[in-house]
């Protein structure tokens, strides 16, 4: 094995604050590093701090204590620095679907002719073709969800955040649009973090999945997917993969379980 | 889309020529048809009832003119008095002032995205200021501005500045704060912000407010003919009641009633157009 590259260094990030009088505790300290090319899945009960943890890499909220290193250097408070693609896909009503692609070039100032000559590929290879001239509500969910994975891709940022991409969608396109993540994964060589509530989704797509604990968020487990690639649906019953998912379970339902009482409690 | 069987074995592609159409579509075009005969029915039933009326003098014609004495006057007015100028002179006005008006109002309603406290230290004076009668202020703009052109301009830019400044306001705090996370998580700009996400997504919302604007814009220009002026339709009117000229007053009221029609369907036509622009038949956020 060649040795890793670090390529995102999240080091004792934590976020806390006061609202209404009383100390809210979004994020315990959180460090965990991913190698170039990876792909990092980050699973836990609702409102564990991942999607604090997330606006932290991306530049987007100070944490309070901590630091996120990329490439060698610190990307605190620099949005713009990793392509993040938020939970809902958020594409512009008004915009085609082209035009929504090419968004992420477009506030970068590249000209337009360039950014479509080079979305253009992307978007005959990877399902798109036919759909350029169309608005966002004319299409399904999972091509919604195409067009602004594809969007993020092509902001051309070799580290990307994806907050849930697939929560929204039913589990027929989910399994679609999960192989269809890792041809472009493998394509374009990014190293990709990626939240989820899905063990099955985890397992599937990531090297390795680190485990969040109930409120205040931190990392409790991290469980290596030796599983290789490339991956089919096959895989999921394997043996191999049954296990993980088993130790996946445990460990989730006792943070399942502290995350309801809490919100009982609050 | 699919070429599935049909129950006798027949392919899709190979209907009997007398297809029948779908009933419900047969249905809208039936509602359709009777409405128009309708709107014309009752058009025409006022204008006979009107001149039957007068003619019968059940109803007194030196109040109420006759649909034929209109005619007559206004004909009389167009090709020997100044009817043409007048009408000019009044859509021109109304038409400028409603094109500033609008800009005006967008402007400051869109200017409140740029800082939340300036917003909020604006927005009761809006609604105050909405809540002014706006036409009481005539004779302050004639002072101002003269007994010309520029009052008459001046009094419907003010009558469109606050309704479309609380329009574009509205629009601002409807946005979708996740989509301007997103233009922030590209490393966007606040201008690049401004004009990607929050001009587009407030200008239905402007849009919206342009019909009501325009018959404000009239009025305005209207009043501030009555105010003083030496042209336009209304001037016309108060000169006609001052002399007794009962014909030229409803010679007014139906110029500027066709006036005010046409307009309105020309920014109708225009929001329509606008709308399917912007949202290509989304969901709009506007109303």
């Amino acid at each position: 094995m060649t040795p890793e590259e670090t390529k995102l260094e999240v080091r004792s990030v934590s976020k806390y604050f006061r609202r209404d009088g009383k100390i809210v505790h979004a994020l315990d300290e959180t460090s965990l590093t991913v190698a170039r090319g990876r792909f990092v899945s980050i699973i836990g009960p609702s409102g564990c701090g991942k999607s604090t943890l997330f606006n932290v890499i991306a530049g987007l909220a100070k944490p309070s204590t901590g630091d996120v290193i990329a490439n060698g250097a610190s990307i605190l408070g620099k949005p713009g620095y990793v392509g993040y693609m938020l939970q809902k896909g958020l594409l512009l009503p008004w915009r085609t679907i082209l035009d929504n692609i090419i968004l992420g070039m477009e506030v970068r100032d590249v000209p337009r002719k360039t950014a479509i000559a080079r979305a253009m590929p992307l978007i005959e290879r990877y399902g798109l073709t036919g759909f350029e001239q169309h608005y966002p509500h004319e299409l399904s969910g999972g091509m919604r969800q195409r067009a602004s994975l594809l969007r993020t891709m092509l902001y051309d940022r070799d580290i990307v955040l994806l907050d849930e991409p697939f929560g929204a969608l039913d589990a027929q396109t989910r399994l679609i649009m999960q192989s269809w993540l890792l041809d472009v994964w493998s394509d374009l060589q990014k190293t990709i973090l990626f939240v989820t509530h899905d063990i099955d989704e985890a397992i599937f797509l990531s090297d390795e999945i680190h485990v969040f604990s109930a409120r205040p968020g931190r990392i409790k487990a991290r469980i290596d997917v030796p599983l290789a690639r490339p991956r089919t649906q096959d895989d999921v019953t394997t043996p191999e993969f049954t296990s993980l998912k088993r130790k996946l379970l445990d460990l989730l339902a006792v943070e399942a379980e502290r995350a309801y009482e809490q919100a009982a409690l609050a | 889309m699919a070429t599935h069987a049909l129950a006798g074995g027949a392919k899709v592609g190979a209907f009997p020529a007398e297809l029948e159409v779908d009933e419900e579509e047969r249905a809208r075009a039936r509602t359709r048809r009777y409405s128009t005969i309708g709107r014309w029915a009752v058009g025409i039933a006022i204008v006979v009832l009107w001149e039957g009326l007068t003619r019968l003098n059940i109803v007194d014609p030196y109040f109420f003119s006759s649909p034929v004495l209109i005619a007559q006057t206004a004909f009389k007015d167009a090709t020997a008095g100044s009817l043409w100028t007048d009408v000019w002179f009044t859509s021109s006005a109304t038409i400028l002032g409603f094109i500033a008006g609008v800009s005006l109002g967008a402007a400051i309603g869109l200017s409140t995205w740029w800082s939340k406290v300036y917003g909020n230290v604006l927005e009761p004076y809006l609604v105050m200021f909405n809540a002014v009668p706006k036409l009481a202020l005539a004779p302050v703009l004639i002072i101002i501005f003269g007994i010309g052109f520029s009052s008459k301009v001046a009094l419907a830019v003010l009558m469109c500045v606050v309704p479309t400044a609380i329009a574009a306001y509205s629009g601002i705090k409807s946005i979708d704060p996740d989509l301007e996370t997103l233009l922030f998580s590209l490393g966007a700009t606040h201008r690049h912000v401004f004009t990607k996400v929050v001009v587009p997504s407030a200008l239905p919302w402007i849009v919206s407010s342009l019909r009501i604007n325009i018959g404000l814009a009239l009025a305005g220009t209207i009043v501030g003919e009555f105010v003083a002026s030496q042209n336009g339709v209304g001037r016309m009117i108060l000169y006609a009641g001052q002399t007794m000229d009962i014909n030229l007053v409803w010679v007014g009221v139906v110029v500027l009633s066709i006036v005010a029609m046409v307009m309105f369907w020309c920014v109708s036509s225009l929001e329509k157009r606008l709308l399917k622009g912007i949202m290509h038949g989304a969901q709009t956020s506007g109303r």
